[in-house]
């Protein structure tokens, strides 16, 4: 993933504000976060020259468009679905000790956040996940434990 | 089948590869999987495999069974030495048959392990390393060595079922904490990755000395490697290692096809069993090549490359299937379930090309296509059931997933047996 400095440097750097940002380093920074998308800077997304970074923006976006809520993306291409992540995952081992937790078959999906589908990892229960509400913490028990970086937080 | 109203779980074995995972559901309908859940992508595409019509081919043409098992006992019966070979995708009650029939028709016996850990097997079964079964493992194991394996690609969910990431009984912590994970290799696999700071990268060829120093640092003395590995890092392992409660090495092909024979392994793990508890399971691939192992052993006392003469056993490396093959004194073949023209160097591979091949597959392969006469059966433990031997040793028995016209190799080699 890029940082605000790259996107900074495609945006027009012309400080009008028409986005309601201060600079359009706030607007990168903003775009970043997620809380503004690339359409809401009306000078990149309506002026032919800035045509060609307005498409790069918007394909660096394009893979979050599958994000869950917490931002978590898995990668299905890479995916082979060894399961670390689902036996690692702290509130799946808090939820289902026995099942999970204990490397097996889960035997209480309806809470667990991560489990394995057709050979694929498939991110559910978000209300689950560590990085969700409000005392969330920056967890990165699924994203140590995958072999092939299957998994993104974005 | 009438479905239990319990909330018992309907579970299947998958037989995708050693590991035997036996926590996989399976939702399917007419006898068509739909969904599988728990097994990882290599279990889905080997219970997801498609399958057309059946198929009896001899000589290419289409016949019906009756006519393609005739064909095959007719080969079987004009040979002076057949070459039985394959069955590492077989159940139990099929090796069982195999072997008789081999003895029927005087045949050379021989397996995938013969060139690959046949002969870490044998030495479990003589009782010269320390066996434990994967559940002891996920229950009390401290440190875990890949030794020329990558699980994470060849078995992928071994970490996360049995040997690193699940909580066991005497393991309640988690892997962070109670674990130590060590992968010994010549790249950085998947399953180094993992591994993190214990990933130890040797050259192509470097394990006899890479044992050798660690034997050294193990009893104090200064480790040595013609290829400079930095001392501090095996004295390092060194102490790990000393401070295992319950350690388990996972010996992969890497391993074995680098040591001129076991010997370095065994004063390997003498000297780990001295100082602290080591215990060591093969990486077995096929699902039940280990169950072929231990199946032969029990009729004749070795694991691998027999021949039958007469009621009389003789092995030795002559009766392989690559040295058969390449000394070309087998006659005929019989192959189960296996795709040696592929899987075999084509120098030795090609004689098969002039000798009459029985193919007995669930998959269309290389050698079913050249093979005189192809019997397509199937999918054992997905069509058909019966019992495999885990990687471990641990008997494992299987119903099939899904009902099937395709007969089971088990069917077919009892028809060839009674025709024969």
């Amino acid at each position: 993933m890029t940082n605000a400095m790259e996107l900074y440097q495609m945006l027009p750097k012309t400080n009008c504000k028409k986005c309601g940002k201060t600079s359009c380093m706030a607007f990168a920074v903003s775009l970043m976060s997620r809380e503004l998308t690339p359409e809401d800077c009306p000078p990149l997304k309506e002026e032919s020259k800035y045509r060609e970074n307005y498409e790069k923006i918007s394909e660096l976006f394009k893979p979050s468009e599958g994000a869950t809520e917490t931002g978590l993306i898995v990668h299905e291409d890479l995916c082979f679905g060894c399961g670390n992540c689902v036996v690692a995952c702290p509130p799946n081992v808090a939820n289902d000790p026995y099942g999970v937790g204990s490397g097996k078959a889960p035997t209480n999906v309806n809470r667990l956040v991560l489990i394995v589908e057709d050979g694929i990892v498939k991110a559910q229960n978000l209300g689950e996940c560590r990085r969700f509400g409000k005392n969330k913490i920056l967890c990165y028990g699924c994203i140590v434990t995958c072999p092939v970086e299957a998994i993104e937080f974005v | 089948m009438y479905e239990e109203a319990d909330m018992e779980k309907n579970y299947y074995v998958c037989t995708g590869c050693g590991l035997l995972c036996d926590d996989i559901e399976v939702e399917s309908e007419k006898n068509i999987i739909n969904k599988v859940y728990t097994a990882c992508r290599v279990g889905v595409a080997h219970m997801k495999k498609a399958k057309g019509e059946t198929n009896f081919l001899v000589n290419n043409k289409p016949v019906d069974e009756a006519t393609a098992v005739r064909e095959a006992a007719s080969i079987l019966k004009n040979a002076k030495n057949p070459l039985i070979f394959g069955l590492g995708t077989s159940t139990d009650e099929t090796q069982i048959l195999a072997i008789e029939l081999a003895k029927k028709t005087n045949a050379t016996l021989d397996d995938t392990s013969s060139f690959c850990l046949g002969p870490l097997v044998e030495a479990l079964l003589q009782d010269k390393l320390k066996p434990c079964t994967l559940e002891d493992i996920r229950n009390k194991a401290d440190v875990i060595i890949f030794w020329g394996a990558d699980p994470s690609d060849s078995h992928p969910r071994h970490l996360s079922k049995h040997s690193y990431f699940p909580r066991g009984s005497e393991k309640q912590k988690g892997w962070e904490e109670e674990r130590t994970a060590i992968a010994i290799d010549i790249r950085k696999s998947h399953t180094a990755k993992i591994c993190g700071n214990y990933f130890f990268q040797i050259p192509p060829g470097g394990d006899t000395e890479f044992i050798d120093a660690l034997i050294a640092a193990l009893s104090g003395k200064l480790p040595k490697t013609s290829y400079n590995f930095p001392p501090k890092k095996i004295l390092e392992l060194a102490n790990i290692l000393k401070g295992a409660k319950f350690g388990v090495i996972f010996a992969g092909l890497g391993l074995i096809y680098s040591l001129e024979d076991l010997e370095p392994v065994f004063r390997l793990m003498k000297i780990l069993n001295e100082k602290a508890n080591f215990h060591l399971v093969p990486m077995v691939g096929h699902y039940n090549m280990r169950g072929f192992n231990e199946n032969l052993f029990a009729e004749t006392g070795y694991v691998n490359r027999v021949k039958f003469e007469d009621g009389m056993v003789k092995h030795g490396p002559e009766y392989s299937v690559v040295e058969s093959l390449k000394a070309k004194t087998v006659d005929a073949a019989l192959i189960i379930g296996s795709d040696p023209l592929s899987s075999l160097p084509r120098s030795v591979s090609k004689n098969l090309l002039e000798i009459p091949v029985i193919s007995i597959d669930p998959c269309e392969t290389l050698t079913s296509k050249h093979a005189k006469v192809y019997i397509n059966t199937a999918i054992s433990g997905v069509e058909s059931g019966g019992s495999a031997t885990r990687m471990d040793g641990t008997k494992v028995s299987f119903k099939p997933v899904v009902e099937t016209i395709h007969p089971s190799d088990e069917a077919i080699l009892k028809k060839i047996m009674e025709a024969v």
